[in-house]
């Protein structure tokens, strides 16, 4: 072990708050501050699970904005994770955890938009096939 | 401010009470150097940043992989074969507590960790074995959901679409079950070694993956489930 070994608990007397923090960790915080983060995020979680389970079976809204607002609350509950369960936030000692963060989201926007792009387009210049051709090619 | 300087302790809590992240002192040229910041000037950061970051890029490598299955899915959606679509696979009310034992467990999972600051053994315990339980209730529940949809013929060598279905849920659910396996692990470590720092470092890479499952869940359960009944 290395005698750069960090226990919060032992220096929660000199702490300070200019070194970088990894995500899910913060400068230390009594464990009422973790409580209180965890039930905001559960909090916040429940009413947009509940909302996302009651739209989609319901007629509250027009019927083809459903998946749209689906997504909405989608990326709304994955924030809150990340906020309050991942600790992840703007200040400056979590630079290095955010621009990671927005690179994998980059990687995950171009794998998803550009597969359903490229292949909406070769769907859509592909022969149409018999039926009775795709009968054949099943087990 | 008086000519007697203050103890540094007392010093640095004051800073630190006065402008937490230093937004108005900060200075490029300031000599003062952290121990264990990383910012080059007294060597590598702390372990325990290290672990946690090293974890962090790991589990969005995961997440990536994930984005190709979930690519994979948005693009077999209606590749069914003259199968069955996915309407005809979603139970709202499985998918619900399935949805409702997850993101509990990741609420236990939280507090499991607040429990660690406190360095609290007992706390810890109980709240790893709550997610642990939660974690194992969704895994019953999928397994249930997969033999129910075996049973009816829907398997993954039906259709493209099915191919893409069980190997995204599927593939989560893997996720979970291994992830149980290492809870269980720390559970002994915890008991065994106590909070000595590389087990509480195990316990925060624990709780990232943990918390990082349920995000993927919630994509999962949006994307495949909520919008396939709605379809």
């Amino acid at each position: 072990m290395s005698e750069l070994e960090f226990d919060p608990a032992a220096n929660a007397d000199l702490l300070d708050h200019r070194e970088d923090h990894a995500p899910g960790d913060e400068p230390v915080e009594s464990a009422g501050h973790y409580v209180f983060n965890s039930n905001l995020g559960l909090g916040f979680s429940i009413v947009l699970t509940v909302a996302a389970f009651v739209l989609a079976n319901s007629q509250l809204i027009y019927g083809p904005s459903i998946p749209i607002a689906l997504l909405v609350l989608a990326i709304a509950q994955m924030g809150v994770h990340l906020v309050f369960f991942l600790h992840v936030t703007t200040g400056p000692d979590n630079t290095n955890n955010v621009l990671a963060l927005a690179f994998g989201l980059l990687v995950v926007f171009l794998i998803v938009v550009g597969s359903i792009w490229i292949m909406n387009h070769l769907h859509a210049n592909m022969m149409p096939m018999p039926m009775e051709q795709l009968r054949q090619m099943q087990p | 401010m008086s000519d007697i300087p203050l103890p540094a302790a007392a010093e640095t809590v004051r800073r630190v009470r006065e402008d937490p992240h230093r937004l108005g002192h900060r200075d490029p040229h300031a000599h003062e150097t952290v121990e264990g910041a990383g910012h080059g000037k007294t060597g590598p950061a702390r372990k325990r940043i290290i672990v946690g970051y090293g974890f962090w890029i790991f589990l969005l490598s995961d997440i990536v992989m994930f984005s190709c299955f979930f690519a994979a899915f948005a693009v077999q959606r209606e590749a069914t074969a003259g199968g069955p679509g996915i309407s005809e696979l979603v139970d709202m009310r499985r998918v619900g507590w399935e949805t409702g034992a997850l993101l509990l467990s990741s609420y236990t999972c939280g507090l499991s960790f607040a429990a660690t600051n406190v360095r609290s053994k007992l706390w810890t315990q109980i709240f790893l074995l709550a997610t642990g339980l939660l974690g194992l209730i969704f895994v019953g529940l999928e397994l249930l959901e997969f033999v129910d949809l075996a049973s009816r013929g829907i398997v993954p060598q039906r259709s493209g679409f099915l191919s893409a279905f069980f190997g995204l849920v599927g593939l989560h659910g893997l996720h979970v079950t291994l992830a149980g396996m290492w809870l269980l692990t720390m559970m002994a470590q915890v008991q065994l070694k106590g909070f000595r720092p590389e087990i509480v470092h195990r316990l925060i890479c624990f709780n990232l993956f943990w918390h990082a499952l349920d995000i993927v869940w919630i994509g999962i359960f949006t994307i495949v489930y909520l919008m396939g009944a709605t379809s």
